[in-house]
């Protein structure tokens, strides 16, 4: 079991996967031999017919999930593929949360890659169900297995016209050989009646009844409730406190303190209020009287880091990519176009704040989590607990929102040192204050940038620096050396041609803990990039989508520049298709009613391809964005419905940090508190919002957040459109507009 | 001092603080946990509910002003999923984490009861308190239609 630190969330993502650890776990504790790690780990596929399909002898199917269910709709995509294979009826099925086992599972959710990293492992463990059936029947008949087919959750001889459910079957299947998931035969995709068909989320009733149990709902015979106070300074300590008066509230059963822990869980300690309901313990923190050593970040503010971000860019940077010369290119330049971008850091503002329900007893522990990695909430509590993993059953529950937030671990930490301590089952509950205080935040940055344009208006020069507190930098222990690895994605390999093409990077250091938001550096890059595109598309006096078009120029494959042994390269033909779908079904060119303006945009992330259209207005310094018009291609498409849910909502997310949030730093600690002073798009500010699928036989590939980076750039341009004034810093304020 | 109120037709009684909110009686003390916490200052509706037929945010809700009162929660509109508003909830597709959906449900429910056939600025004024962070509006107001286009008689509050 690896212990060596993560470089960065594709490689912790994918070094999870492969090891079915959490390898954050080295940085906080020392490298501790587990006891199970004595102990040989299944290497060979576990039998499918337990581990991803269950089916009872009267025929009850039940398909298992190894992800986690946060409103991308996985619980339903996922089992789909399954069923395809399966030649089940879709309508017939049950879904049931795997158990955290990272030796089976792979458990971890985030970096949109769900669907793309399960799509062949899940396909080949249904079709290895499927043979197995069909080997069954074949022994029950003394026929050819080949002369059997899978049909309607049975398996049919056609000749004989005999036929037997798998419940019929399951029983003799299970103690047949599992077939080699390598060459066992999948269903031909031109058969597919399940994968590539709108499919209605598995689990809506429930979450239209009430009945859907989140991790908040979570409740065991005796359990408290607790909340913590932490110091409001970021890495600010516990100096002294006083219990006396929270203890006098009635309901409170206990007051303890715990310990922060470092890096990896990155919890800040503090002041642990337990109780007989959420209320009382709420109340009972109130009464604490705490004094914190609130430590060197005291003194960081969103001033002070501007005052970092703009010294820095008074200074050249590292060098993380220099194609040809583009300085000098920019000193013959005639017509040089300059801009800079800033971002503020953004909290994820998950509607269910953090929780995390375990008991840890001498034996063995049982926790409810709504966790995006459940296997490293598992190694955390058997950690904590003195405990190997496999005594402590994590219970992966539905989350109400993800978007990265719950990939941490902080709050599983917080809450096995309180069970630990106390030896009673317990919920650690966040209140909505903690959550916007005590988050991970996406990156605060800004942006220079240096361009121009050659006679014949090719793209001459592309020169982009960038200062910011990097993600990197927080989770790598060697980080700040590379803390340009997690900040540009995209923009380091831009489809736009140019012989002159420079990037350089300054790290800017802060307090304020930094971690993956939806979409991550997408989110910042695609801004930067489909903003300054659209600059010079202006400069050049070119329509925005044709200049596009032209700068992208003939088709062709561009390396991953920050992941050329595995990212996937940018495929400018699918590129220009989105760009070009979007602008059809947007009508781009035509007239509009007086007063609207169209902007675009598209970008390449997470292996998919996003192009938006936005139509604005802008009337007494308020923007009113009236219809957003998206085209993707994400591969295959599972659930073509779940596709187009995910890009609604990563657009109204994505204008949400365009119009509203903003984490804002004063005295070391988050000024902002609840949604009255970090609002959220709300129903009347929702635009029209269509999304085109390219119903592509691809492979599939991410669509949880590749919606996002696209919607900011095509709405500042629309609102350049509309008014002339440049949209540089995010989010819009009315002062910009004016 | 116990507080009695009727809790989805039925009358129930509670023997806690005062000041407690309805919210928390509700979630902690009675287990109803369709009904949640998202804020705690009434400014993201996740905890609708409804009290005396009127749509109404738990979190801020002392439960000693529920006394003698009416009060629905989301448990309290079906056992199965039958309301028109959970119907049309499913048939549209709405919900995707679905955390903050029960409160969006039940201030739909309240806006149809007093508005059979609202209007899209009746659905915006309605619907503004309650936030859907996955941004599922769209959907929303295109379900609210949907409820509103059924039988008449059917998109009645249960309280």
């Amino acid at each position: 079991m690896a212990t060596a630190p993560i470089v960065n969330r594709r490689d912790f993502l994918k070094k999870s996967a492969a090891s079915g650890t959490a390898l954050v776990i080295g940085f906080y504790l020392p490298a501790v031999a587990h006891a199970q790690e004595a102990q040989p780990q299944e290497k060979k596929p576990p039998n499918p017919l337990n581990a991803w399909v269950r089916i009872t002898p009267d025929n009850h199917v039940t398909l298992i999930l190894g992800k986690s269910e946060m409103g991308q709709g996985i619980m339903t995509a996922l089992p789909m593929i399954l069923a395809e294979e399966l030649y089940f009826d879709w309508k017939n099925v049950k879904i049931e949360q795997a158990p955290t086992n990272p030796n089976i599972y792979d458990h971890g959710t985030g970096g949109s890659g769900s669907v793309a990293g399960s799509w062949l492992p899940l396909r080949r463990a249904g079709a290895a169900a499927r043979e197995m059936l069909i080997s069954a029947a074949a022994a029950r008949w003394n026929v050819n297995p080949n002369t059997c087919v899978a049909k309607d959750g049975g398996v049919l001889h056609g000749a004989r016209k005999n036929f037997l459910t798998y419940g019929q079957l399951v029983e003799d299947a299970a103690k047949l050989p599992i077939p080699d998931f390598k060459t066992v035969p999948l269903k031909n995709s031109d058969e597919f009646t399940i994968v590539g068909h709108d499919t209605r989320r598995f689990e809506s009733r429930e979450k239209a009844t009430g009945a859907a149990k989140f991790g908040i709902d979570s409740r065991m015979p005796g359990m408290q409730f607790a909340v913590i106070a932490r110091c409001p300074v970021f890495g600010g300590k516990l100096k002294s406190f006083d219990a006396a008066k929270a203890k006098a509230v009635p309901g409170v059963k206990d007051v303890i303190a715990i310990d922060p822990v470092g890096p990896g869980a990155f919890t800040a300690g503090g002041v642990v209020v337990l109780a007989e309901n959420s209320w009382a313990a709420m109340q009972g923190r109130k009464a604490l009287q705490v004094t914190w050593d609130e430590g060197p970040a005291a003194s960081e503010s969103t001033d002070s880091l501007r005052k970092q971000f703009l010294d820095n860019a008074a200074k050249p940077g590292k060098v993380v990519r220099n194609d040809g010369d583009a300085d000098a290119a920019l000193s013959a330049t005639a017509k040089k176009i300059e801009a800079t971008y800033e971002f503020p850091f953004a909290c994820h503002a998950t509607m269910e704040p953090m929780n995390c329900t375990v008991h840890i007893r001498p034996d063995g522990a049982e926790a409810w989590i709504p966790t995006q990695a459940p296997q490293w909430a598992q190694e955390i509590i058997a950690k904590i607990g003195g405990l190997p993993p496999e005594k402590v059953i994590v219970h992966t529950t539905l989350m109400g929102g993800g978007f990265g937030r719950r990939y941490q671990a902080d709050f599983v930490m917080e809450a096995a040192q309180v069970a630990k301590a106390t030896g009673k089952p317990v919920m650690v509950l966040w209140t909505r204050e903690d959550d916007m205080q005590h988050g991970f935040y996406r990156p605060a940055s800004y942006h220079r940038f240096s361009g121009a344009l050659d006679e014949k208006g090719n793209l001459a020069v592309w020169k982009h620096f960038q200062t910011s507190t990097s993600i990197e930098a927080m989770w790598n222990p060697k980080g700040e050396e590379v803390a340009e690895k997690s900040e540009f994605a995209t923009a380091a390999f831009i489809p736009y041609q140019t012989p002159n093409y420079r990037i350089e990077y300054t790290l800017a250091k802060s307090s304020v803990p930094r971690a993956w938001w939806r979409s991550v550096e997408h989110s910042t890059s695609g801004f930067v990039v489909e903003s300054f595109v659209d600059e010079l598309a202006n400069a050049a006096s070119a329509d925005p989508l044709e200049f596009r078009l032209h700068l992208i120029g003939e088709d062709r494959k561009i390396p991953d520049f920050t992941n050329p042994k595995e990212g996937k390269p940018l495929d400018t033909a699918r590129l220009k298709a989105v760009l070009r779908l979007a602008a059809e079904k947007a009508d781009w060119g035509k007239p509009l009613p007086k007063d609207i303006f169209r902007g675009i945009a598209g970008y390449y992330s997470f292996e998919s391809y996003t192009a938006a259209v936005v139509e604005a207005s802008v009337k007494d310094g308020a923007v009113k964005v009236r219809r957003v018009v998206y085209a993707v291609d994400c591969g295959r498409p599972i659930n073509p419905e779940g596709v187009r849910a995910q890009v609604e909502s990563a657009a109204i997310y994505g204008l949400s940090a365009t119009l509203h949030d903003a984490i804002t730093i004063k005295g070391g600690r988050v000024e902002q508190s609840n949604f009255n002073d970090y609002e959220m798009p709300r129903m009347s500010g929702t635009p029209k919002t269509e999304v085109h699928v390219v119903m592509s036989k691809g492979e599939p590939t991410g669509i949880g957040e590749p919606g996002l980076p696209v919607i900011a750039p095509a709405l500042c341009n629309a609102i350049y459109a509309a008014t002339k004034k440049r949209i540089r810093r995010l989010p819009i304020r009315s002062e910009d507009l004016a | 001092m116990a507080i009695t109120f009727t809790l989805n037709g039925k009358p129930q009684s509670v023997d806690v603080s005062p000041d407690m909110p309805l919210l928390w009686v509700l979630r902690d003390t009675l287990n109803m946990t369709g009904t949640k916490f998202g804020c705690g200052m009434a400014l993201c509706g996740a905890c609708t509910v409804h009290i005396n037929g009127e749509a109404t945010r738990s979190c801020i809700t002392a439960i000693s002003s529920v006394a003698g009162k009416k009060v629905t929660t989301i448990e309290g509109l079906s056992s199965d999923g039958s309301h028109p508003v959970q119907q049309a909830w499913m048939e549209e597709d709405v919900p995707q984490c679905g955390y903050c959906q029960s409160g969006q449900i039940m201030s739909a429910v309240a806006l149809l009861s007093k508005k059979p056939k609202p209007t899209d600025a009746d659905i915006d004024d309605a619907m503004s308190g309650n936030i859907c962070r996955c941004g599922t509006y769209q959907r929303i107001r295109k379900a609210i239609h949907r409820a509103a286009s059924m039988p008449a008689g059917k998109a009645k509050s249960a309280a």
